[in-house]
């Protein structure tokens, strides 16, 4: 997937700001009191370029929080949650979609 | 093993408190992350989807115990508990925080790890065969060369702004253990015609979106001009090199657009004109760097010792002996791989308490040296045969006496789209689902030695153009699909493998696999007739019919 950072802004449907956490790299968004959360539930959800760009510009000016951000697509699952909207979206907020866990099974 | 000399640990504690200072001014806001992203990636720290991650050289693939109890040390402390193994000799860890850098990279600097050259547009981490310094097929050890070129372009300012990143492979043995032909530059070590010792030297070897073989541009350059010659190659690509296109940068294009000839008339003409000024590796440099290899001091033992014989009597013990086992150049002794494929779980991963157990059992039973190769495997490569029962008892314990090295569970697999910001698809969810699909032992030996190698994107990290089946991620409509190549090679015959057909949805590959290997049982003209030589023989013409017949 060309990285969301070099795809040009267009927004077709609803977007958080999105970015990774720059002291560990965890993924966060952007709440709408201008801050970040690592909890999409407490997202800003914006569904129009300007505004888009806005937050963008905000973010970039606090260099020492946020790594990279960008508009990720977001959607409402059947109970009204906010859910991602892509797989590369899915595995950020909740990783690999794998098993963790470390035990070697038996061949 | 070789041992960093007092030169070697002040570099890293330098670069340590260099890049702790640069990490300091970035979280403190004085550096922006333009300006800070080149100087992480300088030390091997990359930004991916859900963390950093931190890739360690492992300088042609030899680690002592003391270094893997310092990785094993790194992946508990500042990690999940576990590090990738890659198919470049480098381990990576997924989940580094940036804050716990510079203790971390203090910690790896007092075992002599760090990042330097994992990342960049300089000569990366050298890599070469695992079985270096024990193959019985080798006429010389390729680490003391690997050494040397190591130290010579270590930070070399002409060469740590190439136009791209440049990988150098290197073998001594007739058998090619190290995927030479992938590589920037591939060489072989020789004998010339007076028995002295020199190297065939081949350029402009890559995956990625355009794959290409390295090709001979030298067929004996003696030992003497080795650093000369390298040098010749990379001042040519220098200064006609692409800067202007990422995916026409590497020196592949740059030979391919110039035509082989050409290129080698320009490197030749270089090597010429640089004749007064090149440097020479005389035999007094190589032996030096070769005293400072210590070699086990390998015990008089004979082969075929009665502990051996009779581990014979159990059939577990006898399965995992023929899978696993190697011959060694020094009578008593063996290679031993340690798979790190177990079955549905993720190819290259181990964890800390593995890093740690082996590092223990290499101490006991193996000089104290662990090895890891292209395959995302690691091997104890001086293994007395009489500790062999003893070796595998303890490695059955912790889940790393696996007997499916070079079988089709022995998958290669990049970490794709479950932790990579370049992936199109997922690339450990399809090796997992393939090993689990093939997980019975029996299955496995029947169908023989097939390699798979999986690619989340056209980056290639997993090989996928010379994996007998190779398996490459793409996109369509934010799908996950796969396209699946047959008969790629890595050896000393390799081969790009051939695109069978449309790709693939993530949830039918396996069976596309399955499917694939039926074919094979019923084409091959014996049992000892391996996949990659059913292939050869029939073409892909019977493959793409059995998978897209049904489909
Ligand atoms: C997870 C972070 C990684 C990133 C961002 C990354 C990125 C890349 C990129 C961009 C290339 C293509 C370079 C080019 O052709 O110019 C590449 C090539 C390569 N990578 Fe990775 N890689 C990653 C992980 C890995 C891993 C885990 C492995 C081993 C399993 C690996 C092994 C390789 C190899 C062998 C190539 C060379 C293919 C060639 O010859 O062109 N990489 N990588
Ligand atoms: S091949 Fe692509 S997806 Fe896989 S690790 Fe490399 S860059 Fe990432």
């Amino acid at each position: 997937m060309t990285s969301p950072l070099d795809q040009k802004l267009r927004i077709d449907g609803l977007v958080v700001i999105t970015a990774n956490r720059l002291r560990d790299g965890a993924v966060i968004y952007r709440t709408a009191g201008g801050g970040w959360t690592t909890d999409l539930a407490g997202a800003l959800v914006l569904d129009a370029v300007a505004p888009v760009k806005a937050e963008l510009a905000q973010a970039a000016g606090e260099g020492t929080l946020a790594v990279g951000a960008y508009a990720a697509p977001v959607v409402h699952d059947a109970n009204g949650r906010l859910v991602p909207g892509n797989l590369r979206e899915i595995i950020r907020s909740s990783g690999p979609t794998f098993d963790l866990r470390r035990v070697p099974a038996e061949t | 093993m070789y041992v960093y000399d007092e030169f070697d640990q002040t570099l890293l504690n330098e670069r340590v408190a260099e890049f702790s200072d640069q990490i300091k001014r970035r979280l403190s806001g004085e550096l922006s992350e333009e300006e800070f992203r080149p100087l992480r990636l300088m030390n091997g720290t990359y930004l991916q989807l859900h963390a950093y991650m931190l890739r360690i050289s492992i300088p042609y693939g030899t680690l002592s115990s003391k270094k893997l109890r310092m990785l094993a040390h790194i992946a508990r402390r500042y990690d999940r508990g576990y590090g990738h193994f890659t198919t470049r000799q480098n381990l990576q860890f997924h989940w580094i925080k940036l804050e716990d850098l510079p203790n971390a990279m203090a910690d790896l600097a007092s075992a002599g790890l760090h990042g330097i050259q994992t990342s960049g547009n300089c000569v990366r981490n050298i890599s070469t065969d695992q079985w270096a310094g024990v193959a019985r097929d080798e006429i010389a050890d390729p680490r003391i060369y690997a050494e040397i070129l190591r130290q010579h372009l270590t930070l070399h300012p002409e060469f740590s702004f190439l136009p791209r990143k440049f990988k150098i492979g290197i073998t001594g043995a007739a058998h090619d253990r190290a995927a030479v032909k992938m590589h920037d530059i591939g060489l072989w070590l020789r004998r010339g015609p007076n028995g002295e010792l020199g190297f065939e030297v081949a350029v402009g070897g890559g995956l990625g979106r355009t794959p290409y073989l390295a090709e001979t541009i030298r067929g004996f350059c003696p030992s003497r001009d080795l650093l000369g010659y390298v040098e010749a190659i990379l001042r040519v690509y220098n200064r006609y090199g692409r800067r202007d296109n990422i995916w026409k940068a590497r020196i592949k294009i740059l030979v391919h657009d110039l035509g082989v000839a050409k290129f080698r008339d320009e490197v030749e003409a270089e090597f010429e004109a640089s004749k007064d000024y090149a440097p020479v590796l005389d035999e007094r440099l190589v032996a030096e760097i070769t005293r400072r290899f210590h070699y086990p001091n390998f015990e008089n033992v004979e082969d075929n010792p009665p502990e051996l014989q009779a581990a014979f009597h159990d059939a577990r013990f006898r399965t995992w002996y023929f899978n696993a086992v190697a011959p060694h150049r020094v009578p008593g002794h063996a290679i031993v791989t340690i798979s790190l494929k177990p079955v549905g779980l993720t190819p290259g991963d181990c964890t800390a308490d593995q890093m740690e157990a082996l590092a223990d059992f290499a101490d006991q039973y193996g000089y104290g040296e662990i090895r890891n190769g292209h395959e995302q495997n690691l091997c104890l490569p001086s293994v007395r045969q009489r500790d062999l029962p003893a070796l595998w008892r303890k490695l059955d314990a912790v889940g790393l006496a696996l007997s499916n090295v070079n079988l089709i569970t022995d998958i290669i697999a990049c970490p794709g789209l479950d932790y990579c910001s370049l992936a199109n698809a997922r690339a450990i969810p399809v090796a997992m689902e393939i090993s689990k699909r093939f997980a019975d032992p029996d299955l496995q030996r029947n169908i023989g030695r097939l390699h798979i190698n999986i690619s989340g994107c056209i980056n290639a990290c997993g090989h996928h153009h010379i994996g007998h089946i190779g398996i490459l991620g793409v996109e369509k409509q934010g799908q996950e699909f796969y396209q699946i190549t047959l008969g790629g090679k890595a050896d000393e015959n390799a081969k790009l493998g051939t695109l069978i057909g449309p790709s693939v949805p993530f949830d039918k590959v396996a069976d596309v696999i399955e499917d694939v290997v039926a074919a094979y049982i019923e084409l091959r003209e014996r049992p000892e007739e391996i996949f990659i030589d059913t292939v050869r023989r029939v073409g892909i013409q019977p493959f793409k019919e059995r998978v897209y017949a049904v489909r």
